[in-house]
């Protein structure tokens, strides 16, 4: 489209060659090269938007100022924990806890947004049944009753339930609170992830499922190879929240009670030290580290996971793009 | 270039009081035509008229209700013991529709994927062809539809037409016994239907048994061995396409035909 054909010319300075241009609008002989002369205006200034930006600078640098003589904030002993052994084992034992809580969700939460999909009645309501109570309940609480969960469950009985027992079986082994840490963060988590997955599933345009099935691929293949990588546009980015998200939820494995996490292990080193705030400090310059790199990876992973829908130019007519489709198959059928 | 003239014993496509309803509405009543091995058959009628459902049944997409249907003496979707029909496994199903190559009209191509792994897919997963020959052959068909230099290219850097023609060759790489074309350049612009149309004759020429829905009438005249005409879920007229374009017997026909001609 040339400047000439612009339906509103307000604010264009007429061209030098006025006459050429009023030849006529539809004149498909606009000349290229006569180029309409740059404007030349006064900037419009934001007198509001610069205060406000001054205002704020002064009073983080005053912020900062303060914070750095402030006692209580105590540099010294922040220095001192940052790299200490038992908080970096703790920060370990924290990344361990958010990835095998993340691997075991999002297995579960796979598992239960196809029986949610599934056309199986039962399956549906069982997956049903578990996101209300997941979702329902804080997770806080959650890991409190998996802390108790050997209160509640402490024998094995062999037999017809409720009719004959033939057996009796105490369970000795008490699970260690890191593996109980762990099913309370993925159970609860599972529930968040199938939500995630389901949605990613729907997205997915039904004739990929059918265009598969054309081909003889299997209920399993198609899943694997066509709907579970397209899906992965829409999956990836909230998964990769939930990542960060499940990094923080950690701390509250305080319940079970697991201490061993940074957190935790924060804590514990300053009920001895009498130093709470800058072991807060310390744990927060982790919790932000591993944050601001989950970011970062999110960053990449979406971009690898967008090829072959934002690759190239868009094409009129492509077939995941609902308006144009709609539109083509109307004039397809008129025709 | 009508094949069907020979004609061999057992019809590629036999349907028989072919039956299908959504709930209570009524989409295919008792439909009963015959396609013979190396025949192209055109489909047409007005929107709605089950076209679309009609194929579909053909490779067990839909279930039939009533009626029988079998491709190459095979009947689709169930298996016959004892006078009683029972109902194929998915995976029995899958290894019926294999032979069936199906083109859809928004071509349905895998977007994650570039046209040869397009191509590709299928062959190596469900046939379990050997990945160097199933890419062989995959350049050699996307030879065929005239995009060898686009192996590489993402169905979004493809224009409509070049899609659709990575989606007739997605297909082929099956080494179908059969075709289905469902609208297949409907969705496309007015200048590129004639590159897929120009693959679907030469498709016909090599002697491949297909049932082309269209509204492409030229088409029709000049490569169907065969015409139908559907409306209502029946089929009201069937013959050769120069019968049936040129002289319709039905009311319901010379409507249809005066609108679209
Ligand atoms: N999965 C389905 N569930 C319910 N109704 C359906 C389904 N598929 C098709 N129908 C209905 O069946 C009828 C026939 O549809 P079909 O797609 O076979 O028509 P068509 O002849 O292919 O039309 P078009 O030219 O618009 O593609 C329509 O009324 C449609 O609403
Ligand atoms: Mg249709």
């Amino acid at each position: 489209m040339s400047d000439t054909q612009r339906p509103d010319g307000a604010g264009i300075p007429p061209t030098p060659s006025g006459g050429a241009s009023g030849a006529g609008p539809t004149a498909t002989g606009a000349l290229p090269t006569e180029r309409a002369e740059a404007i030349k205006a006064v900037k419009l200034r934001h007198p509001w938007r610069i205060a406000i930006a001054v205002v704020l600078i002064v009073l983080l640098v005053l912020f900062v100022l303060d914070a750095a003589q402030r006692k209580a904030f105590g540099w010294a002993d922040v220095g001192k924990y940052l790299f200490d052994t038992r908080i970096s084992q703790a920060a370990l034992i924290t990344l361990e806890l958010t990835v095998y809580s993340m691997i075991i969700g999002i297995v579960l939460g796979l598992v239960l947004a196809i029986m949610r999909l599934s056309p199986n009645p039962v399956l549906k309501a069982v997956a049903w049944l578990y996101l209300w109570v997941f979702r329902g309940t804080p997770v806080y609480v959650q890991l409190v009753f998996w802390g108790l969960i050997t209160l509640i469950y402490n024998t094995i009985v062999i037999g017809i339930p409720f009719v004959h027992t033939w057996a009796t079986i105490d369970i000795t082994w008490i699970p260690p609170l890191f593996f109980i840490s762990v099913v309370g963060l993925s159970l609860n988590e599972a529930a968040y992830m199938a939500e995630i997955v389901r949605a990613g599933l729907l997205s997915v345009d039904p004739g990929q499922e059918e265009a598969a099935k054309a081909l003889g691929m299997s209920w399993w293949q198609t899943m694997i190879r066509i709907v579970i990588p397209q899906s992965m546009r829409i999956i990836i980015p909230p998964t990769g929240n939930e990542v960060i998200s499940m990094l923080k939820t950690t701390t509250l494995v305080a319940a079970v009670p697991f201490t061993l996490d940074l957190f935790g292990r924060s804590r514990d080193i300053s009920a001895e030290t009498f130093t709470p705030i800058p072991l807060l400090i310390v744990a927060s310059l982790w919790y932000l580290f591993f944050t601001s790199i989950l970011m970062i990876g999110q960053y990449f992973l979406e971009k690898r996971f967008a090829r072959g829908t934002t690759r190239g130019r868009p094409v009129v007519g492509e077939p995941n793009d609902p308006a144009s489709a709609a539109i083509m198959g109307g004039a397809g059928g008129v025709r | 270039m009508s094949d069907a003239s020979v004609k061999s014993s057992v019809p590629m496509v036999d349907a028989a009081g072919v039956s299908k309803s959504f709930g209570s509405n009524e989409v295919l009543k008792s439909i009963t035509l015959q396609v013979q091995p190396g025949e192209v058959m055109c489909v047409i009628g007005p929107s709605g008229s089950g076209k679309s459902t009609f194929l579909r049944c053909i490779n067990h997409l839909e279930r039939v209700d009533a009626g029988r249907l079998s491709v190459e003496g095979e009947l689709v979707g169930y298996r016959q013991k004892g006078g009683k029909l029972y109902e194929l496994k998915p995976s029995e199903a899958a290894l019926q529709r294999r032979d069936i190559g199906m083109v859809f009209q928004h071509f349905n191509l895998f977007p994650h994927m570039t046209a040869l792994e397009n191509l590709v897919e299928a062959p190596i997963r469900v046939k379990g062809i050997s990945r160097s020959d199933a890419v062989a052959r995959g350049r050699e068909l996307l030879a065929q539809v005239g995009l060898a230099d686009h192996a590489n290219h993402y169905p979004a850097q493809l224009s409509g037409g070049q899609q659709q023609r990575v989606a007739i060759a997605r297909a082929l790489a099956m080494d179908p016994k059969l075709m289905l074309f469902d609208e297949p350049t409907s969705a496309l612009d007015p200048e590129l239907v004639g590159d897929v149309l120009d693959v679907m004759r030469g498709l016909a020429e090599s002697g491949m048994t297909m049932v082309v829905v269209t509204h492409e009438m030229g088409f029709a005249r000049e490569v169907g061995d065969s015409l139908v005409f559907m409306d209502g879920g029946v089929v009201v007229e069937a013959g050769t396409p120069r019968d049936v374009l040129s002289n319709p017997q039905h009311q319901r026909t010379k409507a249809f035909l005066s609108k679209v001609l």
